[in-house]
């Protein structure tokens, strides 16, 4: 005697039904017409980033690493890709960066101001929580069927199969960062009469700028990780090389695109996590310091002037 | 004169049904039955006050005694479950979000207990955030911030941090926050209650000086009874919700309104609440010109007194004593202003009492001089004894 002997519930119809008979025939355009704006930065960047020599590309990107995270990470980052240059890796590199950042960039777009608007309102954040907990642990192949009903295949529907894995950490963190905020900050920015923008755009937004980045960071994490996926819906890249390699038992390719993977996630991670360090805005250069011991005007010497 | 700042019968309740709360009150009971009943938390009840333009109001009250939810109605960052609460004649409890924005842009700044400083701005800025948030130009904006700095004394920190400066630094920096939009009321929440007693010394005794020039109106929070009694030109005393009594420093101390004063005022220095004026003596002096020793001596035995002043063109010339008059009398006959002793003891009606006590060591009463020279009257110095006494022998 089991409860299925009474009554069998054919969930797997119902739901076929629903997507094929009901959601796809009436909202395909509808889905269609989304992608347009991923299409267009997406194609954009991707044309960008292959067009633009190898030498410039390291050089850039060397660049900001050593700019946000310092000199270690900068060498790395010249390494790094000239290595996966030399194992033949460079334009499904350059794919799979473009990939990435249009997923990473529409997950920033989307997530940010629902995080805020979570962050202001406990009945939304409790509509959104278990969405976020669905979204991030139902297995991704789930999704993938209806995806390419919807969608189709290609380089657009593997990123949004990706910005729905990876957009959960930026709402929550954006959401943690705004309400960890102190409240005497917010009482102090309403009594000199900001309006609610005001509060969010000088004090909430900076002040939760750390735990946002530190989203951006862990959804740049999980992206990357859906780059393989992705690949089963025709997205190219670095995730096909590995996809193929897989298919042909060809241990060699895959273990190429692979490494690939793996070095641009390091780079990534590394330039915003150091993004997120408060250090950034008030960094002194060495020369200034050394100048501020000789001259005799700076503030420190004014005020043991009044003191004294 | 209207009242610059005006409360009248405010009302704030926490919870979800304040109204049920409300009634509970009418009926008489406490606020501690109706949290027991109903869960619901009466912050004030029944508060009414009024504040005139220009003077340093106090409201002092120990923790939960609702004084912080009553300033922050005051600026509308809590609105009252009922009751008005007037700024210049505006209503800030029923009035638009547009009004009351405009009312903290320009009329009421306030300072925090912990500072509230924007610890990803300079200090600069921070001072500049009323501005800022009120569209003042940039350039405007840091030169005002920097005039403002300069009243604190902390004009050469405007590129600081505010985490690289001392909690003092820090406070000064949120007053000086208040005072850049250059409103006419400033709330003060606890500001000097995270600071070191020195610190905090110093602090009131800037506060005053500042307030000398400024004249602002200063409604200012604590829950230290000595720094209430030390800056308030008038001060409110809250227990429970409520204000139990409204009063200045000397009329709390003097005639506390019910038990809960009296017991915190139980271990004031009175000495320095109270002034040479609340123990003035009758101002009874002899003429130099008119007087002579042997009337001086019968005016003194018709007074009950020891000695007594001289005036001189209505000046005080000096005192005489009833045991040398009586001598020179008998040696020579006697003139009063070969008697007259000069280096008697004087001080201001303002002097508190803590200060006459040296002026008290001579013998004479202590004479108190007014505008001009003036005599307004003697003080005994049993009387300040007795002044700083009385309510120690209640106690005993």
């Amino acid at each position: 005697m089991r409860p299925s002997d009474i009554l069998t519930i054919p969930l797997d119809d119902w739901i076929n039904s629903f997507v094929r008979d009901w959601l796809v025939p009436n909202f395909r355009p509808f889905f269609r017409s989304l992608q347009w704006p991923i299409t267009q930065v997406l194609n954009a960047l991707d044309a960008l980033l292959n067009a633009t020599p190898m030498i410039v590309v390291t050089a850039i990107l060397a660049l900001i690493a050593w700019r946000t995270a310092g000199r270690a990470v900068a060498i790395f980052t010249l390494i790094a890709l000239v290595f996966i240059d030399m194992i033949g890796q460079w334009p499904e590199t350059m794919t799979t960066l473009s990939m990435v950042v249009t997923a990473v960039l529409f997950c920033t777009v989307i997530g940010v101001p629902l995080g805020i608007i979570a962050a202001g309102s406990d009945r939304f954040q409790a509509v959104l929580r278990p969405i976020l907990d669905i979204m991030q642990t139902i297995p991704s192949f789930v999704y993938l069927v209806p995806i390419v009903m919807l969608f189709g295949v290609g380089m657009v529907p593997g990123i949004i199969a990706t910005i729905i894995f990876a957009l959960p950490p930026i709402i929550r963190l954006t959401n943690l960062g705004i309400r960890n905020v102190r409240h005497d900050l917010i009482e102090a920015a309403n009594a000199f009469g900001s309006t609610r923008w005001q509060t969010l755009w000088e004090v909430q937004l900076p002040l939760a700028m750390r735990t946002i980045m530190a989203g951006l960071n862990q959804t740049l994490m999980l992206a990357l990780s859906m780059v393989v996926i992705a690949a089963l819906i025709g997205a190219g890249g670095l995730g096909l090389t590995v996809y193929t390699g897989l298919g042909r038992l060809d241990v060699g390719n895959a273990t190429a695109g692979g490494l690939g993977i793996v070095l641009i996630a390091i780079i990534l991670d590394r330039i915003t996590q150091a993004l997120g360090e408060p250090k950034q805005m008030r960094r002194t250069s060495l020369l200034q310091t050394l100048k501020s011991f000789f001259t005799p005007a700076t503030p420190a010497g004014e005020t043991s002037e009044r003191a004294g | 004169m209207a009242p610059k700042v005006e409360a009248k019968n405010i009302f704030k309740i926490f919870g979800d049904d304040p109204k049920s709360a409300q009634a509970m009150l009418q009926e008489g009971r406490t606020k501690d039955e109706i949290f027991e009943e109903t869960g619901l938390t009466v912050g004030v009840q029944d508060a009414s006050f009024a504040v005139n333009e220009g003077e340093i109001f106090v409201i002092m009250g120990l923790s939960g005694s609702g004084k912080s939810t009553l300033v922050r109605m005051i600026n509308g960052l809590i609105n009252p479950t009922s009751g008005e609460m007037l700024i210049d004649g505006t209503d800030i409890a029923n009035c638009s979000a547009q009004q009351l924005r405009e009312i903290r842009r320009t009329k009421v700044a306030m300072v925090f207990q912990h500072f509230a400083l924007f610890p990803h701005k300079t200090v600069g800025e921070n001072v500049a955030y009323g501005l800022k948030i009120k569209g003042v130009g940039a350039a405007e904006r840091r030169e005002r911030a920097q005039a403002a700095l300069e009243q604190v004394g902390l004009k050469a920190h405007a590129d600081s941090y505010p985490d690289e400066l001392s909690g003092g630094m820090q406070q000064r920096v949120g007053l000086a926050r208040g005072l850049a939009s250059e409103p006419q009321i400033l709330l003060m929440d606890e500001p000097f209650s995270a600071l070191d007693p020195l610190i905090r010394r110093d602090m009131q005794e800037e506060l005053i000086e500042l307030q000398r020039s400024m004249k602002k109106t200063i409604i200012f929070i604590t829950h230290d009874l000595n720094e209430a009694l030390t800056l308030g030109d008038r001060i409110a005393i809250m227990h429970n919700g409520a204000i139990v009594q409204i009063g200045t420093a000397e009329e709390i101390v003097d005639k506390p309104a019910d038990d809960y004063v009296a017991a915190f005022t139980k271990d004031i220095d009175r000495s320095r609440v109270f002034t040479a004026q609340s123990v003035l003596g009758s101002a009874e002096a002899l003429e130099l010109s008119r007087d002579t020793a042997a009337s001086a001596i019968a005016r003194m035995e018709e007074l009950n007194r020891d000695a007594i002043y001289v005036l001189d063109d209505g000046q005080v010339a000096g005192a005489v004593t009833y045991r040398d008059l009586t001598a020179s009398v008998r040696d020579n006959g006697a003139k009063l202003s070969e008697a007259l002793v000069t280096d008697f003891p004087s001080a201001k009606g303002t002097t508190p009492l803590h200060e006459l006590y040296p002026l008290c060591e001579s013998g004479l009463p202590i004479a108190i001089v007014g505008r001009k020279g003036r005599l307004e009257g003697i003080v005994e110095p049993q009387a300040v004894l007795a002044k700083v006494a009385s309510d120690t022998d209640e106690a005993a």
